[in-house]
C-alpha cells in the first residue's frame, strides 16, 4: 500500500484550494455530528438525572402480592371460576424476603456499580399546626449517596441519618418553616412517631420532589413502618444508565423479586428520548450523507483531471487495483483529516453551546467534555465514509483504458 | 559451446486489430501485421496519418489487444493473456516515451523518475533514487532533481520522460513522436539521448515519427501504409519518407 499512499497523498496534496475546500466541507459537517452527538447525550442524561431525582437505575421490590381465583378442586384442567367475582389485593408495605442474601446475590453481577437497601412508606410530619403528608425513607448514608448522589443535593447541613435525625427537601423545609437544627414529628400508620432534628436539607431539582420525602436512618424506618429487620427496596447503581433494563431483566434471573429499571417506570419519558434520539441520528445521517456526496463529487472531478495521469500510471505498469486503492485511499485521507479539524471543531463548538446554554436554576445545561470513544468512532466512521463515498470515483479511474486515457 | 540465442524482443506474426467488431461500423485497421524486433534494434516506425502506426504501437505496447494473429513478447505469447500478466509484463520489460512528456505534476524530476522503481518496489528505496540520479545526470539535468515538470522547459520534461522510460532498465522502450513537440535544437538532443541509452545500455527502440531526418538515423525503418508493412528494412541513403 506504499505506492497507493504515496501517490494518494501527493495527489490530495496537489490539489490545491479543491482539497481544502472538501476537506473543510467534510470537516464542517463531522463537526456538526460530533457536537450534535455530544450535545444530545449529556442533554438526554441531563435531563433523566433532573427527572428522575433519587430513582435509582434498578430497583427491587418484593412480587406483588395477587389475589388467587378459586378453581375447583380436583380438576386442575378445568380453568372455570367458581367465584364470580376477584378484586385485585391491596399492598401492604412489605419487606424484600431474604433481602441481605439478594443484596449478595446482586454484588456478584459486574455491571452492578452500588447497591442501596431502604425502607421507604407513608408518614405525616408534623411542625406545629402544620402537617404534611409524605415518604418517609430509612436510608444507609453511603450505600444510598452512591446510588443517588444526594451528598451532592445538599443545600444545608450534611447527609447525617443518626437516630433521632431526618433530612428534608427544600421546599418542605420553607412550608413547615424549618432549618437545620429544628425539630419536626415524623408518625405513620403503624406508629405515632417520635420527634427528629433536621440535620439536613436537600435539592433534588424538583418542588414536588422536594415536598415528597424525608430521610432518616434504616433502623428508624424500619421503627416508623413496624418492618423490624426488613427493607422495602433495594435500589442498584449500573454502569451504563442507557443499559439499566437489559441489567434489570439479568438480575430478575438471580433473586427471585420484582425487579424494575428506571427505563421501565418512566415510559412516557423513554418515549420522548427515544424520539429525540431518532431525531439525531436523522440529523446524523443526512450530514453523513452530504459529507459524503460532497467526497465522491469532488473525486469524481478529480477523475476527470487526472485522467492523463492515470492512463501513464497504467501504461508504466500500475494495476487497475493499485488505481482503484490510490482513489479509495483519497477519500479515506479526506475523512481521517476532516475527522480530526471535525471533531476539534466540535468540541470547541460544545464548549461555547456550554456557556451559553442554561438550566432555570442558572446551572450549565451541560458540559463539554473530551469524548475520547465518539472522537474515535467517528474518525472511524468517516475514514469508511470517505471510502465508500471514493467507491465509485476510483472504480471509474480503475477502468479507464490506458490507451485512451493517454490521447486526453 | 555456442551461447543460445536470446528471442526476438517482439515477434508479431499475422497481427490484425479490428474495432467495433460485430458492428455495422466495424473497421479493420491492420491487415496482418508480421514483425520481428530484435534484441538492441534501433527502429523507427513511419507512415501516413491514419495507416495505423498508433494502433501498432498500443498493441505492442500492451495496452490494446489484437484481435487475430500473435504477439510474443521475449518469445513469451502475451496478445490474450491477463490484465495484471500484462501490467506486468509493461513494467517489466517495456518503457514508454510519449509525444507530451506525461511526467506527473504531482512529483519533482527526480520521483518522476523513481515512480517506475516505486511501481515495483512499493517505496522509494536508496537504490530507485540513486539509479535515477544517474539518469537524469545522463540526460544532462543534474541540477533539476527537486524542481516539477511545470518549471521545465519542453525540452528539459521530454529528456525527465526518457529517463524515466530507462530507470527500469527495459527491453524495449517504445517512443510515439518523441520530438514531435520540441523544437529542432531540442529534437535533436532528445534523439541523440536515445541513440546514445540504445548504443550504452543495449535496449531495442521502435519510434513513431514524422519526420524523415530522424527515422534516417536509425538503424531500421518500417513504414506502414493502410495497415501494412510497405517497407521494413536498413535505413538506406533514400530513406523512405512519410
Amino acid at each position: 500500500m506504499r505506492f497507493e499512499s504515496i501517490v494518494a497523498w501527493r495527489f490530495l496534496r496537489e490539489g490545491g484550494l479543491q482539497t481544502v475546500l472538501i476537506v473543510v466541507g467534510a470537516a464542517l459537517g463531522i463537526s456538526f455530528i460530533v457536537f450534535i452527538t455530544g450535545f444530545m447525550g449529556e442533554l438526554q442524561r441531563d435531563i433523566v438525572q433532573r427527572t428522575l431525582g433519587v430513582q435509582p437505575h434498578v430497583t427491587i421490590k418484593p412480587l406483588e402480592e395477587i389475589a388467587r381465583p378459586l378453581r375447583r378442586e380436583g380438576d386442575p384442567a378445568d380453568a372455570a371460576q367458581v367465584l364470580s367475582e376477584v378484586q385485585p389485593r391491596g399492598q401492604r408495605l412489605r419487606s424484600v424476603d431474604q433481602w441481605q442474601a439478594a443484596v449478595a446475590r446482586l454484588r456478584e453481577n459486574a455491571e452492578v456499580r452500588a447497591i442501596s437497601p431502604l425502607a421507604a412508606g407513608p408518614g405525616l410530619v408534623t411542625r406545629g399546626d402544620s402537617n404534611k403528608s409524605l415518604t418517609i425513607v430509612g436510608i444507609v448514608a453511603e450505600p444510598y449517596a452512591a446510588v443517588t448522589r444526594l451528598d451532592q443535593k445538599l443545600v444545608a447541613g450534611r447527609l447525617k441519618v443518626d437516630p433521632g435525625d431526618v433530612l428534608l427537601g427544600r421546599d418542605l423545609a420553607e412550608d413547615l418553616g424549618v432549618g437545620i437544627g429544628d425539630t419536626v414529628r415524623l408518625s405513620t400508620p403503624s406508629s405515632t412517631g417520635d420527634t427528629y432534628r433536621v440535620r439536613g436539607i436537600f435539592d433534588l431539582g424538583a418542588k414536588n420532589l422536594n415536598q415528597l420525602y424525608a430521610y432518616v436512618g434504616l433502623p428508624t424506618a424500619q421503627a416508623l413502618h413496624a418492618l423490624p429487620g426488613g427493607v422495602t427496596s433495594i435500589e442498584v447503581t449500573v454502569t451504563d444508565l442507557w443499559e439499566a433494563e437489559r441489567v434489570a431483566a439479568d438480575l430478575s434471573r438471580s433473586v427471585p423479586h420484582l425487579v424494575e429499571s428506571w427505563i421501565h417506570t418512566n415510559r412516557q419519558l423513554m418515549v420522548a428520548l427515544s424520539n429525540q434520539t431518532l431525531m439525531t441520528r436523522m440529523i446524523r445521517f443526512t450530514f453523513g450523507l452530504v459529507v459524503a456526496i460532497g467526497v465522491a463529487s469532488v473525486l469524481m472531478v478529480a477523475v476527470v483531471q487526472k485522467t492523463r495521469e492515470i492512463g501513464i500510471l497504467r501504461a508504466m505498469g500500475t494495476s487497475r487495483g493499485r488505481v482503484l486503492r490510490v482513489f479509495l485511499l483519497q477519500g479515506a485521507l479526506i475523512g481521517l483529516i476532516g475527522s480530526v479539524l471535525g471533531c476539534a471543531v466540535g468540541y470547541t463548538l460544545a464548549r461555547i453551546m456550554s456557556g451559553l446554554l442554561t438550566s432555570a436554576d442558572g446551572s450549565r445545561l451541560f458540559n463539554a467534555h473530551v469524548d475520547l470513544p465518539l472522537y474515535l468512532y467517528t474518525m472511524l466512521g468517516a475514514i469508511a465514509l470517505g471510502v465508500v463515498a471514493a467507491w465509485l470515483p476510483a472504480r471509474r479511474a480503475a477502468r479507464l483504458d490506458p490507451a485512451q486515457a493517454i490521447r486526453m | 559451446m555456442s551461447a543460445i540465442a536470446a528471442p526476438p524482443v517482439v515477434s508479431l506474426s499475422g497481427v490484425r486489430k479490428r474495432f467495433n467488431e460485430g458492428m455495422p461500423n466495424e473497421t479493420e485497421v491492420l491487415h496482418g501485421i508480421d514483425l520481428v524486433v530484435a534484441p538492441g534494434e534501433f527502429t523507427s516506425l513511419i507512415g501516413p496519418s491514419g495507416s495505423g502506426k498508433s494502433t501498432l504501437l498500443n498493441l505492442l505496447g500492451l495496452l490494446d489487444r489484437p484481435s487475430a494473429g500473435e504477439y510474443r513478447l521475449k518469445g513469451v505469447p502475451i496478445g490474450d493473456s491477463s490484465d495484471d500478466d500484462r501490467t506486468r509484463a509493461r513494467l517489466d520489460t517495456l518503457g514508454f516515451v510519449f509525444q507530451f512528456h506525461h511526467l506527473l505534476p504531482e512529483f519533482s524530476a527526480l520521483e518522476n523518475v523513481m515512480l517506475p522503481g516505486l511501481m515495483r518496489e512499493g517505496v522509494f528505496t536508496r537504490a530507485n533514487r540513486a539509479n535515477a540520479a544517474d539518469l537524469l545526470s545522463a540526460v544532462g539535468l543534474s541540477d533539476a532533481f527537486d524542481k516539477r515538470p511545470g518549471e521545465l522547459s519542453g525540452g528539459m520534461q521530454q529528456r525527465v520522460a526518457i529517463a524515466r522510460a530507462l530507470a527500469l532498465a527495459p527491453d524495449l522502450v517504445l517512443a510515439d513522436e518523441p520530438t514531435g513537440n520540441l523544437d529542432t535544437h531540442s529534437a535533436d538532443e532528445a534523439f541523440a539521448l536515445l541513440r546514445r541509452f540504445n548504443a550504452e545500455r543495449g535496449c531495442a527502440f521502435i519510434i513513431v515519427t514524422h519526420d524523415p531526418r530522424l527515422a534516417a538515423r536509425c538503424d531500421r525503418v518500417i513504414e506502414l501504409r493502410d495497415g501494412l508493412i510497405e517497407h521494413d528494412g536498413p535505413v538506406t541513403r533514400s530513406a523512405p519518407s512519410s
